[in-house]
């Protein structure tokens, strides 16, 4: 079962057919070390086997995939989480990423697209969905002259530049980060970096947009 | 109409499958989806007696359904015309005697008629009524026989209606009866302060007998109306909680009945949607493509019914409103009808004018060309709406072709795309690679000053 050089990868999903789909299409890809199907199993576990990625279901009673972030987020920071959920609402998107996941998809990923996504996050970048994207772009829309905001703005991470713009505008039309990188005639690390800053704005910035889906939704 | 596409092509393919789909729609015809006429919606036909709407016969409710107005309304206007004069009561008993239940076709009336043993019980109160009337006109007290007389009618009625009335209601009548002959304490209230209710209720009931008689005599405006008042007093306290706990079982039983109503309900709408996909799948077992079809079409038709509160097979018939309501049926659309995953994206929105319909239409060509020629398994949308321009891509990783060597008078790329995009002053780029797949781009200049 140890097989070195692969991610090591924990399960959380309260759906036992769920959790049997993942498990058989990751397998040869992956490393499952455990699988949980309630928030304090999943924080117990987590904490005790350090796996390096979290696949973890956005739904869950008792708080659901974000309160599985944040109990083990302070204490083990180096675990990194890639949300999965049945919907596309931004509020759940939202909520996991200012958690802390490092991307997100939804649950009709193909398997090789999963496999590809949990590599990634395990090698530290980020996976936007090509919804993700589309939202992201939504929230960090271009204000119309004129138009006040309630708070001042601070560029580091209440704006998009126009790389970040264009980088996310063809993650939303279906490209793959090599077929961006090609288009822009950047190299694919420099996409990568592009989106983790990206996820890095979405996290920390307190634009009203985000926030008020949050607010309205009681996120946070 | 995309909601009735997509039924049509369920049912196409379930008669392929399912042998037993006739049989089942059957079924459903039986449990009608629609509901009766609820609420402030004008019911047809002759006047009934409400089911549902019930608090004594239900003549409110039945009132309330055939005019179309609040139930509340209606009923507090029959108990402004009761105690108006004692003539309301008889009316309502009469109503109660003369309209069918809901669902029936005989009312208590004509039953009665053959109720010889009932009919003689209820001239019984002749005596009774004379009485009434002699000790009224003794008295000078009008009150008397205005309100001896109707309550006299309305008991012999109520006897009638006893004797006569279906077997539910009877059973429902029963235990009111006995709750009020055994008017006792409640179960949690202590003997004392029961008795305490008892003699504060007679009491004033008596007072306000004694203020009406008084004032019969002394011909005072106001004291037979506070005399009333300490009557009516009297009968709140005295059967207030007999009619309050009759009130809350009524109430209940109503409960129940809409809870089992909304089981049935939900358990017609699985049928007809999850159920049969379940079923169709089972036969397309082996076709892999068939079956991601059916269980993407179900997924968005379930999604669409838990979370955006439409029912299933009730994609709003008026079309589509918004830039992005139209980009999410084009999604249904042709996932339905090729069997292909379609994501969609949209950034913006915007109201739906006749340029944006021609993009969206070129927009649905170029996707439905990606499903049909590609053989790519998905086909993504994007679309973003920004103030000046309003852009569409549509790509897939299918087979992609040549351009250059598709004729150009082939019509599907010129006419449905170039030339819908150029007619509304807009632009279509077609990108494709042999092998690598196609991506269609167009663009819509917008005039933020029309918009």
């Amino acid at each position: 079962m140890n097989s070195p050089g692969l991610p090591r990868v924990f399960l959380v999903d309260d759906h036992h057919l769920f959790r049997a789909g993942v498990r058989s299409e990751l397998k040869d890809a992956v490393d499952v070390i455990g699988e949980a199907d309630e928030v304090p199993a999943a924080i117990e576990l987590i904490e005790e086997r350090l796996p390096d990625v979290v696949l973890l279901d956005v739904h869950m009673p008792g708080g659901g995939g974000k309160a599985v972030i944040e109990a083990v987020k302070t204490s083990h920071p180096e675990v990194k989480f890639l949300a999965l959920s049945v919907s596309d609402a931004p509020e759940d998107v939202i909520a996991v990423i200012r958690a802390g996941a490092r991307g997100y998809v939804t649950k009709t990923i193909s398997g090789p697209e999963l496999i590809d996504a949990v590599v990634r996050v395990a090698g530290g970048d980020a996976v936007f969905s090509p919804r993700l994207a589309g939202f992201v772009l939504d929230a960090f829309a271009s204000m119309p002259p004129g138009s006040q905001l309630p708070g001042p703005l601070d560029p580091e991470l209440d704006q998009l530049s126009p790389r970040e713009r264009e980088v996310l505008r063809l993650i939303a039309r279906g490209y793959t980060y090599k077929e961006i990188a090609r288009e822009l005639t950047i190299s694919v690390k420099t996409v990568e970096s592009h989106v983790s800053a990206v996820l890095r704005k979405l996290q920390l910035s307190t634009r009203h947009e985000l926030t008020r889906w949050a607010t309205e939704r009681r996120l946070i | 109409m995309v909601g009735s596409m997509q039924r049509r092509d369920h049912r196409c393919i379930a008669d392929q499958f399912n042998p037993w789909h006739h049989r089942f729609e059957g079924m459903q015809e039986g449990r009608a989806w629609s509901r009766g006429p609820h609420g402030h919606r004008r019911g047809r036909g002759r006047l009934q007696r409400s089911r549902e709407d019930r608090m004594l016969a239900g003549i409110a409710g039945g009132i309330a359904a055939r005019i179309g107005r609040d139930v509340t309304i209606v009923r507090i206007v029959l108990v402004l015309l009761g105690l108006l004069s004692g003539f309301g009561v008889i009316a309502y008993v009469c109503a109660w005697l003369a309209l069918p239940m809901e669902g029936s076709t005989e009312t208590i009336a004509t039953r009665a008629l053959s109720d010889r043993q009932g009919i003689t019980i209820a001239l019984a109160l002749v005596p009774a009524l004379v009485l009434v009337l002699i000790v009224g006109s003794q008295l000078h007290a009008n009150f008397v026989s205005s309100w001896g007389l109707p309550l006299l009618i309305s008991a012999a009625g109520l006897i009638l209606i006893y004797r006569n009335a279906e077997e539910d209601e009877r059973t429902w009548l029963d235990g009111s009866v006995k709750a009020l002959l055994q008017i006792g304490p409640e179960p949690r209230q202590s003997r004392r302060s029961f008795m305490a209710r008892v003699g504060a209720g007679l009491l004033l009931f008596v007072l306000g007998i004694c203020v009406i008689a008084d004032a019969a005599l002394s011909r005072s405006w106001l004291r037979p109306f506070s005399g009333t008042l300490l009557m009516i007093g009297g009968t709140v306290v005295l059967l207030g909680p007999w009619w309050l706990r009759l009130a809350l079982d009524l109430m209940h039983e109503r409960q129940a009945r809409i809870r089992a109503e909304e089981r049935a309900d939900m358990a017609a709408r699985v049928h007809d949607s999850v159920l049969q996909t379940l079923a169709m799948i089972q036969r397309a077992a082996d076709q892999p493509q068939e079956v991601a079809k059916l269980a993407r079409a179900q997924e968005r038709e379930l999604r669409s019914w838990l979370f955006e509160g439409r029912a299933p097979g009730s994609f709003g018939p008026e079309g589509a409103a918004t830039l992005s309501a139209g980009v999410a049926q084009i999604e249904r659309d042709v996932e339905a009808a090729h069997g292909v995953a379609v994501d969609a994206v949209t950034v913006g929105d915007a109201p739906l004018d006749d340029e944006l319909r021609a993009l969206l239409a070129a927009g649905r060509e170029a996707t439905v060309n990606a499903a049909k020629w590609s053989g790519a398994a998905s086909v993504s949308i994007y679309v973003e709406a920004e103030p000046k321009r309003v852009s569409m891509f549509v790509r897939d990783r299918g087979a992609g072709f040549d351009a250059e060597a598709v004729a150009h008078d082939r019509k599907g790329i010129a006419e449905s795309i170039r030339g819908r995009m150029q007619r509304s002053g807009g632009t279509a780029v077609i990108r494709s690679v042999p092998g690598q797949g196609t991506e269609v781009e167009l663009i819509l200049p917008r005039h933020p000053s029309r918009t």
